[in-house]
């Protein structure tokens, strides 16, 4: 049998995926095939690949040129430790959303099964190979080919104009972040004309292009990721998808993007000016809060979670931006800390985030209900998605021993080097900015009780949530898979952080110290800090149980059942638990600067009192609405020029041609 | 010291935290009474409500689920390794390893995070103020803590509580002026994390008034038990942390039991003085509105980053 490449295999998959994606094609109506046969097979594809993503963090570096393409323009593969990494994320989240998907898709909802099996399947392969390409050309192919098969699934309930609109927004902001990027292959390339990426590593830049090609990077990698303020069109289009589409969007393709920012910030662009960190530490920081804040505020659950994914965007570009500071003063050891940090919250964002769209999913389709206002009490109804999308709540939280924790341990660990840089400012400036970070995993928390308590604990809010049912067996192992995913990223943290020590050698040179002791993780020295959240967890859990058993041995373990107490209250209902309003209603009134609130307050005398806040983001009102309105202006001034008589363009014509001889001679 | 004299002292510091804790509750009671010139109860008083609370059944609302049942083990479990991982008699203990000061914040909020689910759990009304008021305590208590704990892990270069504990008690007896601002943010930090004046009440039972309080109301029976001697753990565990971070003077180095000794006196002599100090401010402060939190916790908040600013600017060489 002939030795087979991983990078072989990641191309068999993508051929799988693409060939199921047809298949979905040629059955658009056919729910049982789709469902049953076709994204099962998806979803053997996707493990494959994260096996393979693996070996390949693990392995050598492997290259092809594939002669497909352009004439002379072949694309060039080339698969190493940092592609391996996301293609394993990738591999590991979509193996759970397909299974899920298995079980999700429903005809009459939204498009087409086949129809939009294909777009997934499509959307999958491109994300693999965008990670995998090795030239500018392939690269933005693969790229633009994921921006517009991930339209198609935002788009896919079409009929709402709502979503049409959040869909164009996406597209639009998609294409505008696609022209950033291209620009900055040609600042790379630097005058070469050669667009490979093995030439841009050996191209050397002055610091003037070097900087220009950080801005086009950051705004184009930063606006597919939801970098504030380039984040308008995520709380809008993630919720809008169906909802295995937006675990696909919200917890892997952010991810693509952070790929391709770390591709040629650590990679192609070889040199790095301190501040770039800073900037991007800044924007990273500005983001985790603005996101928190604003996603504490929410009523819809996908629209509270994809402003959470924000949030964590914001987390990882502030691990990044540490490490690239970190770099340009030669700290390797301290760039792979927080590089592992951002990295690993990448990982974690992957799981957690996945799961709970998938469980909102199965909320939505088992109440039809998006609205927190109208949910409550689903654990009774719906135990198995309630305790797994607990789960990604903890993780999300950013509580130990579950998988959020370790990487806000270690961006922590990295902020508390700060002080040791080089710079008079920096070294005090950046650990205050510690702060923020403190404040915005703080923040989570809340949100995140929020989430899980409205949706899912206290007392149905409507009628009809008596009637939900739990998930299927494909949505349970799908919505299992990505929970045990949690649960192991957090208990076995020195495995994974020796994975991406992979990574940071190939980055920045260094990894972590192997501290040759599989239970604690200490990533510089034990002396100065480490954790075991397998030793946390068993305290915790033989405590608790060794309680329990002394109680029932010195006392008793019966139980009585009541009506609940609270103070002796007689009439309650359920309409006087907190809404999402209530509970969001602290964040409002302590963060009020940063949100554009209208209120609509009832009157004494008003018959029937209406009370009516909107909470909407400064940034519209600040960027959007001026942009488009001076475009608008500008298109207006444009088609004054239209007249629509021959005589004048003829005139046009005529002018042109008197002004170019005049310039000509 | 062996690992096995360390594991036994592990033991020893655990299960004393665990049975005096109610002690300092019933002690802070004590005090308060005498400030407000009140008959004082007995000081056991509180180890007789747990016995009483153990005996008696406990009444699960109809739709509790299983969630609001192990919230008092995990509750009591956290507390536990949260007293166990903060250094009270000894420095080198081995759990030590396993956490450092932001985990220990970590395990704080894990128990945060079940107690507001709990609460939230029955689906009262109280139930959920209190849970949505704990949390907004939480998010602003919590920054303010860690960068406290930044402060005093930036000083030391570590932040294994131990290590860090271990250098401040080998310090000269030098003032740092971070450390003054810090040990007033982490007095405030503890008086809203711990539910006391002013910022909460553990006495009242008024809807306007109450967070920690309205979040047990549906606890009954051993459950409550449970959630009490956590509140009573979690006091005894942040006043164990201000005074190894602040005061730590005495605490054994870890070579000789006698030197145990000498820190167990010291950490009684401390914890009756905390104690008091803590009836002082309850008795001199009154309960202010739950919106005036933010701001107090801000003050904390805002404090603790001045302590940091002032070690770099001032105390790094």
């Amino acid at each position: 049998m002939p030795n087979v490449t991983p990078l072989q295999n990641i191309l068999v998959v993508v051929m799988l995926w693409l060939a199921v994606g047809l298949a979905g094609l040629a059955f658009p109506r056919n729910l049982r095939i789709v469902t049953k046969l076709l994204f099962p097979i998806g979803a053997a594809g996707a493990l494959a690949l994260a096996v393979s993503g693996y070996s390949a963090v693990t392995g050598a570096v492997d290259t092809l040129i594939l002669p497909l393409g352009l004439p002379d323009l072949p694309f060039h593969l080339r698969l190493d430790a940092l592609s391996g990494f996301f293609l394993m994320l990738l591999g590991a989240v979509g193996t759970g959303v397909s299974v899920y998907a298995a079980g999700y898709l429903r005809a009459g909802e939204a498009s087409a099964p086949g129809v939009q099996c294909f777009f997934f399947q499509v959307f999958l392969a491109s994300m693999a190979l965008v990670t995998i390409a090795n030239d500018a050309y392939a690269f933005m192919v693969f790229w633009e080919t994921m921006a517009l098969s991930s339209y198609f699934l935002v788009v896919s309930d079409h009929e709402q104009p709502d979503i049409r609109r959040a869909a164009f927004l996406y597209l639009l902001m998609a294409h505008v972040g696609a022209v950033a990027i291209l620009l900055c292959f040609g600042v790379l390339q630097g005058g070469t004309g050669d667009y490979t990426f093995d030439s841009m590593r050996g191209v050397e830049h002055t610091p003037f292009w070097g900087t220009v090609a950080f801005a086009l990077a950051l705004a184009g990698f930063g606006g597919k990721a939801g970098i504030v303020p380039l984040h308008v069109w995520l709380p809008e289009a993630h919720p809008a998808a169906p909802s295995p589409a937006s675990a696909l969007l919200s917890a892997v393709m952010l991810k693509i993007a952070v790929y391709g920012f770390l591709r040629i910030m650590f990679d192609l662009l070889d040199t790095s000016v301190w501040w770039w960190g800073v900037v991007v530490l800044a924007l990273g920081l500005i983001t985790a809060l603005y996101g928190v804040i604003f996603s504490a505020v929410q009523s819809d659950m996908k629209r509270l979670l994809a402003w959470s994914s924000i949030e964590n965007i914001g987390f990882i570009f502030a691990g990044l931006g540490l490490a690239i500071t970190f770099r340009a003063y030669g700290m390797g050891a301290l760039a792979a800390l927080a590089l592992t940090a951002a990295l690993y919250h990448s990982l974690n964002h992957g799981f957690f985030k996945s799961l709970l769209f998938l469980a909102t999913g199965s909320v939505l389709h088992a109440t039809s209900e998006r609205s927190l206002g109208k949910l409550g009490g689903l654990i009774h109804r719906m135990p198995w998605v309630a305790w797994l999308a607990l789960v990604g709540t903890l993780g999300i939280a950013g509580v130990p021993p579950l998988n959020g924790f370790v990487s806000e341990w270690m961006l922590l660990q990295a902020f508390l080097f700060t002080p040791g840089l080089p710079h008079p400012y920096l070294n005090m400036f950046i650990p205050v900015a510690t702060a923020v970070a403190v404040l915005a995993a703080a923040l989570a928390g809340y949100v995140m009780v929020k989430f899980y308590g409205v949706v899912f604990l206290g007392r149905p809010r409507e009628e009809k949530l008596i009637e939900a049912h739990d998930a299927g067996a494909w949505e349970k192992i799908g919505l299992a898979w990505l929970a045990a995913g949690c649960v192991l990223l957090g208990l076995m943290p020195v495995a994974v952080v020796e994975l991406i020590g992979n990574i940071t050698r190939l980055l920045v040179g260094q990894s972590l110290g192997n501290p040759s002791n599989w239970l604690y993780l200490a990533p510089i020295n034990a002396e100065r800090s480490s954790y075991s959240p397998l030793l946390l967890l068993t305290v915790v859990a033989l405590v608790a149980l060794a309680t329990w058993m002394l109680v029932r041995y010195f006392f008793h373990g019966r139980i009585r059942r009541g009506p609940a107490w609270d103070c002796g209250f007689p009439a309650q209902t359920s309409r006087m638990q907190d809404t999402a309003e209530g509970f969001g209603q602290p964040v409002r009134v302590v963060f009020e600067p940063f949100f554009r609130m209208q209120r609509e307050l009832p009157l004494p005398s008003d018959q029937s009192p209406r009370y009516r806040v909107t909470v909407d983001d400064h940034f519209w009102y600040w960027i959007y609405l001026p942009l488009a309105r001076a475009t608008e202006f500008l298109s207006r001034m444009a088609s004054k020029l239209q007249q629509g008589r021959i005589s004048i363009y003829l005139l046009y014509s005529f002018l042109t041609l008197i002004a170019l001889l005049f310039f000509v001679r | 010291m062996t690992t096995l004299s360390g594991i036994v002292l592990q033991f020893f510091e655990l299960l004393l935290a665990v049975l005096v804790a109610p002690l300092l509750t019933g002690w802070v009671n004590v005090c308060r009474a005498w400030m407000q010139n009140r008959s004082a109860p007995p000081v056991l008083t509180p180890y007789r409500v747990l016995l009483k609370l153990f005996t008696k059944e406990p009444v699960l609302a109809y739709n509790a689920s299983s969630l609001f049942r192990i919230t008092p083990y995990i509750l009591f479990g956290c507390m536990c390794l949260a007293a166990a991982i903060v250094p009270t008699l000894n420095i080198n203990l081995p759990i030590n390893a396993a956490a450092d000061a932001i985990a220990l914040v970590g395990v704080f909020a894990l128990a945060r995070v079940f107690m507001a689910l709990a609460a939230m759990d029955i689906g009262t009304a109280f139930g959920t103020l209190g849970a949505r008021r704990e949390m907004m305590i939480g998010f602003l208590a919590e920054p303010a803590l860690l960068i406290v704990l930044f402060t005093s892990s930036l000083i030391s270069n570590t932040t294994s509580l131990s290590s860090i504990v271990g250098q401040m008690a080998r310090m000269d007896l030098v003032i740092y002026p971070s450390l003054a601002f810090a040990g007033v943010a982490y007095t405030m930090v503890s008086l809203a994390e711990n539910a006391r004046i002013p910022v909460d009440n553990p006495a009242t039972h008024l809807e306007l008034t109450m967070i920690h309080e309205a979040m047990l109301l549906e606890y009954s029976g051993r459950h409550l038990a449970l959630m009490e001697w956590a509140a009573s753990l979690k006091l005894f565990t942040y006043s164990c942390m201000g005074i190894a971070l602040f005061v730590p003077f005495g605490i054994s180095d870890g070579d000789s039991w006698a030197g145990v000794l000498v820190a167990l006196t010291a950490l009684a002599f401390k914890l009756a003085l905390g104690g008091s100090l803590l009836a002082l401010i309850e008795t001199m402060s009154a309960k202010m509105r739950i919106f005036r939190a933010p701001e107090f916790l801000g003050t904390a908040f805002i404090l603790a980053v001045l302590a940091m600013l002032i070690h770099l600017l001032l105390e790094t060489p």
